[in-house]
């Protein structure tokens, strides 16, 4: 991954995370000092203060920690699911989980990232993971 | 050996204004005449005020705006933002500043014309770039994660939540100043219509204009005026988090540190306390707040709700003049607490008072459940 850079004069942590993301990688800062990632992307580790990151790609494995649907009038739309996902790897991140109703988006279900490119902006949204 | 601000700083003079609806009023057209009724309860004039402390959605630099509209030039000033804890959060910097001699009579102020205004929560909050692509509701998707957490962890029930409402709205019918006075059933509130599941519209808070204004002196000084004077005991703030995401654990809030201050400063524990008033935003808060402030044990709260503890004739006399529920809401609520907390402790509430109430504990929210501010304030008894 050395394309991107991560050098204290280059890009930030969100331009690199967003970089990441246009080449279909979801990658997270990760602590040389404490071995922990985290979420939003720094240049400071929030667990150790260890300014010693590297970048690395994640699993994409994760849980759902907590979830709401958001009410909305069919004709605007209808109802949608917004939930907060804890990776396997830590990190907690807000998303929504695609692929079933809103409803039936369930705490503790296993979920597996997804990276949606619909705009020049991608984000990562999250389908149930596939029973093993 | 106590804390030097313990009891060092006393409320003098309280004010309400524009509480429902101030129709053609700007946000600090109401300040003002909160802070003119504030004024005339203390027997002080806007000239006496040396310190002023106010935050805002609608300012930027909101000390300010506000001393160039009261027409008072300040010795001190502090505009720290913390969301809707803000004005709680100022007892502690205004009875810091009194006792430094920085300033003599401290004014703490704020006004909002939110629901004449259209409705909509004003901010001037950056984005959020993390949460932008989700259009989560702000704030509420943030609570209904908290609330939802609670029930998964601990079995807390929409029944639960209603019931917080409820006693609200009961508090609120003691109180002819409340807004939302009609009868309020479990039912009601569990079938209104949902906004972020599990929260409905009336698991929230009011959408009302007000203002409100608490003048604080020196303790020395507090006996020359016209009212008991309330003494601040203490005050803690704690914060862990700005955005949801960032929250370690959804049902415990930093109160459990903020409240841990207050009470050290103050001297006191949660068994002396006679009143609560608590910044209830949404239902899930005033459950959260009381397990973290020690008044039940984590995990409990929705049952020690649901058992009849915190309406009118329960054990624990929570949100006295209806809440943030009932009572009143323009954007933030913090000084409303304040002002109920005083009202309470110098006695005359009528329907709703509680009687002997000699320590009442205040406690602000800000953000999303993010910052977390406790006072303790009491009466001479207890000084
Ligand atoms: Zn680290």
């Amino acid at each position: 991954m050395s394309e991107i850079s991560t050098s204290p004069v280059g890009p930030g942590p969100d331009k690199v995370y967003a970089d990441y993301l246009k080449k279909e990688v979801f990658a997270l800062p990760k602590c040389k000092k404490c071995g922990e990632f985290h979420f939003f992307p720094r240049i400071v580790c929030p667990h150790c203060g260890s300014f010693e990151l590297e970048w690395q790609p994640l699993s994409g494995k994760g849980e759902v920690y907590s979830t709401t649907t958001i009410r909305r009038k069919p004709e605007r739309g209808g109802n949608y699911n917004v939930c907060l996902v804890t990776l396997e790897e830590g990190p907690r991140l807000m998303s929504r989980v695609e692929g079933i109703e809103a409803e039936a988006v369930k705490i503790g279900a296993q979920v597996c990232a997804q990276i949606n490119n619909d705009s020049d902006e991608p984000f990562v949204v999250f389908t149930p993971a596939k029973e093993a | 050996m106590s804390h030097e601000l313990r009891g060092s700083s006393a409320i003098v003079g309280v004010g309400l204004a524009g509480c429902g609806e101030a129709h053609g009023r700007m946000p600090l057209d109401i300040l003002a005449e909160a802070t003119h009724n504030a004024l005339d309860d203390a027997g002080l004039k806007l000239s006496d005020i040396d310190g002023l402390f106010t935050g805002s959605s609608y300012h930027f630099m909101p000390t300010l705006s506000t001393a160039e509209y009261l027409g008072i030039k300040p010795r001190f000033s502090d505009g720290s933002m913390v969301g809707g804890s803000s004005f709680v959060a100022h007892t502690l910097n205004a009875a810091m500043a009194i006792k430094n001699g920085l300033c003599e009579v401290a004014l703490i102020c704020y006004g909002s014309n939110q629901r004449t205004a259209g409705g909509k929560l004003a901010t001037m909050s950056e984005q959020q770039t993390y949460e932008t692509p989700y259009k989560p509701r702000y704030p509420i998707s943030s609570y209904a994660f908290a609330a939802a957490r609670h029930m998964h962890q601990y079995g807390t029930t929409r029944e639960n939540m209603a019931d917080v409402a409820v006693a609200a709205r009961k508090w609120a019918q003691l109180n002819p100043e409340a807004f939302s006075r009609a009868d309020l059933t479990r039912e009601e509130v569990m079938s209104a219509r949902m906004v972020s599941d599990p929260l409905s519209l009336l698991d929230c808070c009011l959408v009302t204009d007000g203002g409100g204004a608490v003048i604080m002196v020196s303790s020395e000084r507090a006996k020359d005026f016209p009212n008991k004077p309330v003494y601040l005991m203490g005050t803690g703030t704690a914060h862990w988090h700005r955005q949801i995401t960032q929250m370690p654990d959804l049902t415990t809030t930093a109160a459990l540190d903020s409240g841990k201050r207050a009470f050290d400063m103050a001297g006191l524990t949660k068994d002396d306390v006679d009143v609560v008033e608590l910044y209830d935003a949404f239902t899930i808060n005033t459950i959260l707040f009381l397990e973290d402030l020690g008044f039940c044990a984590k995990g409990e709260g929705g049952a020690f709700v649901s058992n009849g503890n915190i309406a009118p004739g329960g054990s624990l006399p929570v949100n006295t003049n209806g809440g943030g529920l009932s009572c009143v809401h323009p954007g933030m609520y913090g000084i409303f607490i304040l002002i109920e907390a005083v009202r309470q402790l110098r006695g005359g509430c009528g329907d709703r008072q509680v009687s002997d109430a000699e320590v009442a504990l205040v406690h602000g929210n800000g953000g999303v459940l993010s910052s977390q501010v406790t006072s303790i304030l009491g009466t001479e008894a207890v000084l």
